[in-house]
């Protein structure tokens, strides 16, 4: 009998064009590569300047998300970009695709999104692939059972143009996290209470496999909520082994096959998972039910609290200078800090199920006055299949506005900003300094808890609002 | 405008210059170079942006309490920063300001891993140290030090030496200026086999 593996050697050893040895990494061939206007023209360029082609626009999936406008085109069909740049940012993409023949979800294509809204929904992510993007947040793509990892700008031109990237083999951690979550917790509360144990190093050279009664139970968009963050945590990637809930997510989507070869492509995809007694480089054993509504209170993923439980003591210089930047003070409550702004959406907390969670708190109430709310879906079809439910109208009725998509107020890259000294509570997955405008203060929570907190015009335990017990379908 | 160049980076076998010192841990991709600028299509420039929330004012001064705008950084080539250096985003544009800033090695207990590697395609030399060797180079801080690539060592002033160690290929790249994609290009035939037993299977 072979050795027992994980999914990560699995997925590794079936994508070695060639080994790695001490003198050279890995040749590991990439099954689907995403690309977005923000990370990729330096790449283009690079290809035009050596006469090269892109040697599988088959394989590669293009979206504009990050610059773009979340207003609705102006009267006269054109699009209220933010400036200059962002607006030549997107046409650039727009001439690199023409020119190198690649076919771009864009404008009025009804499947453009965030790129980790959309190569999910589309069924591009598979089981068993590698993944990669110029974006740490490829990980989202592990909920399936891939290994997805974020690459910079110049390893985006080495997959363009060879479909492969030089690689060391990552090391592997566990995070098993037993029992299930109490009723009100959400996959967003579970990672942000996971980085706060492993830290925001903790993963470093490391890919994660969420395993556990816990995860098993997770739908597939909590599973990428879980997986979107791993990165925060400093690791390479995350990912959870393929089972019915994959398999059932994927059937009938428009990039997996259909019929009969779909379930010879299942009985392959459900191989991937790891061998009984695969041994891991690290384990870590999380009690589910030790996880409450918990939101992040510092500048870094890390420095996280239960939505009712008290600041930290201002102990070392690092969260001194974090209370500080955040204007919160050590030892306090985080329940009552005044909001000014909330935001659901991100590929962390921009989907379907996301949106529901967030207008089942609004529905038939109104945002305080003082706070301005934004939901922006993550999708094209997210926002199609909302609109469709009338959640929409329970968001503009409450006081939010609702908006095109894309990454918005995660990245504030596109002109939708938090002003500075503002704090805003947020489902996406960053709140470094500035992260959302200069300046601004960011609370990262569950959509739940956002909504709940701009009803509020505070932070405020979801709980407390709507129990989950009496919206559970 | 100039026809578009193929990049190449210099090589790099040794590095003598000052050490700038940034304390703090966790410094990530967005206070290295905040997002707004990421708007660019370019890969040049970036250095004016470099930390530009910590480094200018709303007016657009320099603040006299960022540690980078005082004398003794100045033309510093060698930054030793606190744990998790670089963490965060994938942003190539990261290393990219770094590099047009003027700074060539970063030293740290634990360096990112998407930032690490970007940083060696582009020839701005990451270095992890233990926490011992951290604190001896911190004694430094505004002096001259040598970081010797080819030696995997760095010689501080008091002669006192303190070995690192890079990835081997990634080693032999920023010495010899290797560029990694012609390695990949050269792979042709052999990812053309794999692609076609794979995709028979
Ligand atoms: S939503 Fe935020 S984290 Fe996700 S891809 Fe966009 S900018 Fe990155």
């Amino acid at each position: 009998m072979s050795q027992p593996r994980t999914i990560v050697d699995k997925i590794w050893d079936a994508h070695c064009v060639r080994p790695e040895s001490s003198e050279a990494p890995a040749v590991l061939y990439v099954d689907l590569h995403l690309v977005h206007e923000v990370t990729s023209p330096q790449a283009f360029a690079e290809l035009r300047a050596r006469g090269l082609n892109v040697r599988r626009p088959d394989r590669t999936l293009v979206t504009l998300d990050h610059s773009t406008p979340t207003l609705p085109p102006r009267a006269d069909g054109s699009l209220p970009f933010a400036n200059a740049a962002t607006a030549e940012q997107v046409a650039a993409l727009e001439r690199h695709c023409a020119e190198f023949g690649l076919t771009l979800h864009g404008f009025g294509s009804g499947t453009r999104g965030v790129v980790h809204v959309m190569g999910p929904e589309l069924g591009a992510t598979q089981p068993g692939m590698t993944i990669v993007c110029g974006d740490s947040h490829t990980a989202t793509h592990g909920a399936f059972g891939a290994l997805a990892f974020g690459i910079g700008t110049t390893e985006v031109g080495h997959v363009l143009a060879t479909q492969c990237l030089l690689q060391r083999r990552p090391k592997t951690m566990a995070v098993t996290v037993e029992g299930r979550l109490n009723a009100g917790v959400s996959a967003k509360d579970l990672i942000l209470h996971i980085i706060g144990v492993l830290g925001v190093d903790g993963g470093t050279g490391h890919v994660i496999e969420y395993r556990g009664e816990a995860i098993r139970a997770l739908t597939m968009e909590q599973r990428m909520t879980l997986c979107n963050m791993s990165i925060e945590a400093g690791a390479r990637a995350g990912l959870v082994a393929p089972d019915a809930t994959t398999l059932a997510w994927l059937r009938g989507r428009p990039h997996v096959p259909q019929g009969a070869s779909f379930e010879q492509a299942a009985t392959h995809w459900l191989s991937f998972a790891s061998d009984q007694d695969a041994a891991f480089d690290r384990e870590v054993v999380i009690d589910a039910r030790s996880v409450t509504p918990t939101i992040s209170w510092g500048t870094n993923p890390g420095q996280v609290v239960a939505v009712d439980g008290a600041l930290p003591d201002a102990g070392d210089a690092a969260t001194r200078k974090a209370l500080d930047y955040m204007k919160f003070s050590a030892g306090a409550s985080m329940l009552g800090e005044k909001v000014d702004v909330v935001f659901i959406g991100s590929c962390t907390n921009g989907r379907l199920s996301d949106l529901r969670d967030a207008a089942e708190v609004l529905r038939g109430r109104q945002i305080a006055s003082h706070v301005r709310m934004l939901v922006v879906p993550g999708s094209d079809q997210v926002k199609q299949q909302a609109e469709a439910e009338g959640l929409d109208r329970v968001f503009s009725d409450a006081g939010a506005e609702w908006r095109q998509p894309g990454c918005s107020m995660c990245i504030a890259m596109n002109g939708d900003q938090v002003g500075p000294g503002q704090l805003c509570v947020s489902t996406s997955n960053r709140n470094f300094e500035g992260r959302q405008g200069p300046g601004a203060r960011t609370v990262l929570a569950s959509p739940a808890t956002a909504a709940a907190s701009a009803l509020a015009g505070r932070i405020a335990d979801p709980r407390a609002v709507a129990p989950r017990s009496e919206r559970a379908a | 405008m100039s026809a578009p160049q193929a990049s190449t980076i210099d090589p790099i076998l040794q590095v003598r210059s000052r050490v700038a010192l940034l304390a703090q841990e966790n410094i990530d991709t967005d206070q290295i170079i905040p997002a707004r600028f990421l708007t660019t299509t370019e890969r040049a420039g970036l250095g004016r942006h470099c930390f530009a929330d910590w480094r200018y004012d709303a007016q657009g001064h320099e603040r006299e309490d960022f540690a980078l705008n005082g004398a003794e950084a100045r033309g510093a080539g060698i930054l030793l920063a606190g744990r998790n250096f670089g963490c965060g985003s994938s942003r190539e544009h990261a290393p990219w300001a770094l590099l047009d800033y003027g700074i060539r090695v970063v030293i740290s207990t634990q360096i990112a891993d998407i930032f690490r590697n970007n940083a060696l395609k582009n020839g701005l030399l990451p270095i992890v140290v233990d926490e011992q060797a951290w604190q001896q180079i911190s004694e430094q801080v505004g002096n001259e030090i040598s970081v010797d690539l080819e030696a995997q060592h760095i010689v501080l002033g008091s002669d006192a030496v303190i070995p690192f160690a890079v990835e081997a290929f990634a080693r032999q790249c920023l010495m010899r200026g290797v560029d990694q994609l012609g390695y990949l290009l050269q792979l042709d035939a052999q990812i053309s086999r794999f692609e076609n037993k794979s995709e028979a299977a």
